[in-house]
């Protein structure tokens, strides 16, 4: 059988690919154009291969705030899920209270970034900040903008306080979806707690926690706004994460061909990093259908 | 295996709240050790609540439970020892069949090498043991049904295994064999088992006696022939037998000769024909449908719908009538009720002489 070809099919595609090209080829060719060239001005370009990347891949600045990055986004993750779980499982299953609790819960996920980071700044302030105050008159030399682990403290601090909702909002749904009858057996099979912790909710929030681990994820991993308000990187670099010093590379120094480059790289690390979490937690998706 | 008692229980959801809704009524059974008993109702009856009240998931709040005379009314499910099988299949997914039906054990502290035989044997008895390593995700309900009823039966000192429509979920095609199946094992290990089911033939083809339950009471319990022939109550006489029974008010049919005080005459489709003779004590009705279920001797049976004043009737005869003609109904010794309870006295006496 011959089928005839209607190429005008190809017109309803249009729409779509022009806003793609718009949004990231465009833009992002454009960063492969720079990661290449050594650009001085209009008129005046010179094609370098591949030396920007090799630069940046052997920057110890960058090395220094990629392992800052990983520490980071550790340390919120491990802090975070665990904490959000806690609550979840302490919140009632239902009722007023429990929907007082979830707008609750669900303040800080409305606020935007650099005002969570200007909240913190004066939070912590150790001079007019009410953290800070506390701090300092329990008798701790607190000062997060001299101190780095200062800083790292209240930069965590300030992380959990903004995201820790996010894992309780994804866990409660997640709670909420096991079926009474899951507890009753279990009761009834003469599991305790702990049990029923590790062989029903667990196995049953697999999809729920993947996905919560992936947000958190990939967001620290991104993060800026709320340390670029809170101490700017400092103090020294201590709190210098890659996007800001992307950032200070590209828009400070003015750097483009590394910045680019560095963009790149970034990208890809992460687009990397998310695939293979994803594809670690699709396959169990398939399986928690009932 | 043990003998399960219930003395007056009565239960309310938030009791002593304005919210207080009372779900069961002053419930006494006896079941005694090794026996099958079904709780018979249509949903909404408190079935599954006092099932919930064997197996220690809710506390009544009056009444007593005992199980082998020793009341257990506060102890925890696990303290119970009373296994359960619910609607749909819950199993644990993360770990394989083998780790289910060991789950219980495992609970329990029994020895590793005890572990091993006895989920062993009871996976040769349910015909589950190629399954044994292999996750529950990929099994068919038949299958999931089975390994949950696995871990009720790995347990051997489990007192009764109650069963809350087991069927509900299983592939139509394999109910009939799952219910061989535990009705076999129940017989082979002399189980005690309390069946919980709305389906009338699954309750009469399993259990010894049964409990129908309405509105949160137990109206009568008694094997099923006895439901069949001695309905202690309107609804008993209503919800068994398909079709169930037919009444009549006894103000519009004195010709039955009512005893005093019966509100209602009721007889099943087999107490009663209709015909083209007017005979000594018949009412005339109108037939209004007839459907033919089988043939003998070459005139089709079936069951016949007539009308007598509004009411319809329906009796299971030869069906010689044509619909919209006029014809008598004759009713064979009838039940009399009174305010929906049966008059035993009168029955017995109709019944003499028959």
């Amino acid at each position: 059988m011959r089928k005839r070809i209607n190429n005008r099919a190809w017109l309803m595609v249009l729409p779509v690919l022009f806003l793609v090209a718009m949004s990231a080829v465009i833009p992002l060719m454009t960063v492969v154009n720079y990661s290449v060239q050594d650009i001085f001005d209009d008129n005046n370009r010179v094609y370098v291969g591949l030396e920007w990347f090799i630069q940046i891949i052997r920057d110890p600045e960058l090395h220094a705030a990629l392992w800052r990055q990983i520490l980071f986004s550790a340390n919120v993750l491990a802090i975070e899920i665990p904490l959000g779980i806690l609550i979840a499982k302490a919140m009632p299953r239902r009722g007023s209270v429990a929907t007082g609790l979830l707008i609750f819960f669900a303040i800080p996920l409305l606020i935007p970034w650099n005002v969570v980071g200007t909240i913190w700044q004066i939070f912590a302030r150790p001079d007019i900040g009410m953290a800070g105050m506390s701090l300092t008159s329990l008798g701790l030399d607190y000062n997060y903008t001299a101190n780095p682990v200062d800083a790292w403290f209240t930069l965590v601090a300030m992380d959990v306080w903004h995201w820790t909702s996010l894992v309780v909002l994804l866990v409660f749904s997640g709670l909420r979806a096991i079926p009474e009858a899951y507890y009753e057996a279990a009761q009834i099979d003469g599991a305790n707690r702990w049990q029923m912790f590790r062989h029903i909710e667990l196995p049953r929030l697999k999809t729920v926690l993947g996905i919560a681990v992936l947000l958190r994820l990939m967001d620290s991993l991104m993060i800026y706004t709320e340390p670029f308000v809170l101490t700017g990187g400092g103090p020294g670099n201590s709190t210098t994460f890659l996007s800001q010093y992307l950032t200070r590379m590209a828009v400070g120094q003015f750097d483009l061909g590394p910045a680019a480059a560095f963009s790149l790289v970034y990208f890809i690390m992460i687009l990397t990093l998310c695939w293979l979490f994803y594809s670690l937690i699709s396959p169990a998706e398939e399986q928690t259908e009932r | 295996m043990a003998h399960v008692s219930l003395n007056n229980i009565s239960h309310a959801y938030n009791a002593n709240t304005d919210s207080e809704t009372q779900v069961l009524t002053d419930i006494s059974l006896d079941i005694p050790h090794g026996s099958a008993h079904a709780l018979l109702g249509a949903s909404g009856t408190g079935k599954t609540t006092l099932l919930k009240i064997i197996s220690g998931l809710l506390i009544p709040t009056e009444g007593d439970l005992l199980v082998d005379g020793r009341r257990v009314n506060t102890d925890s499910p696990r303290e119970r020892n009373i296994a359960q099988v619910f609607q749909f299949p819950v199993l644990y997914e993360h770990i394989s069949v083998f780790e289910n039906l060991a789950f219980p054990l495992r609970n329990r502290k029994v020895p590793l090498t005890e572990i091993h035989t006895r989920v062993k044997q009871t996976a040769e008895l349910l015909e589950i043991d190629n399954l044994l390593s292999g996750k529950t995700t990929g099994l068919s309900i038949f299958d999931k049904q089975k390994v949950s009823l696995g871990r009720a039966l790995v347990r051997n000192d489990v007192s009764a295994i109650l069963l809350d429509e087991p069927l509900t979920a299983v592939e139509p095609s394999a109910k009939w064999r799952l219910r061989q199946k535990l009705k076999e094992l129940q017989q082979e290990l002399s189980l005690t088992m309390i069946y919980v089911t709305h389906d009338q033939l699954e309750a009469m083809t399993f259990a010894e006696q049964i409990s129908v339950m309405h509105e949160g009471r137990i109206i009568q319990t008694a094997s099923p022939r006895e439901l069949v022939e001695k309905p202690q109550h309107e609804h008993v006489g209503f919800f068994i037998g398909m079709p169930g029974m037919n009444f009549l008010p006894t103000d519009s049919t004195a010709c039955l000769s009512p005893p005093k005080g019966a509100t209602k005459a009721g007889f099943r489709p087999d107490q009663a024909f209709v015909s083209t003779k007017q005979g000594h004590n018949s009412l005339q009705v109108a037939v209004i449908d007839q459907q033919a279920l089988s043939t003998h001797l070459g005139e089709s049976w079936g069951l016949l719908t007539c009308k007598y004043q509004d009411i319809e009737i329906r009796t299971r005869q030869h069906l010689n009538l044509n619909v919209g003609s006029t014809a008598w109904l004759h009713i064979d010794n009838p039940h009399f009720f009174r305010n929906g309870w049966r008059m035993t006295g009168q029955a017995e006496v109709t019944q003499g002489n028959a």
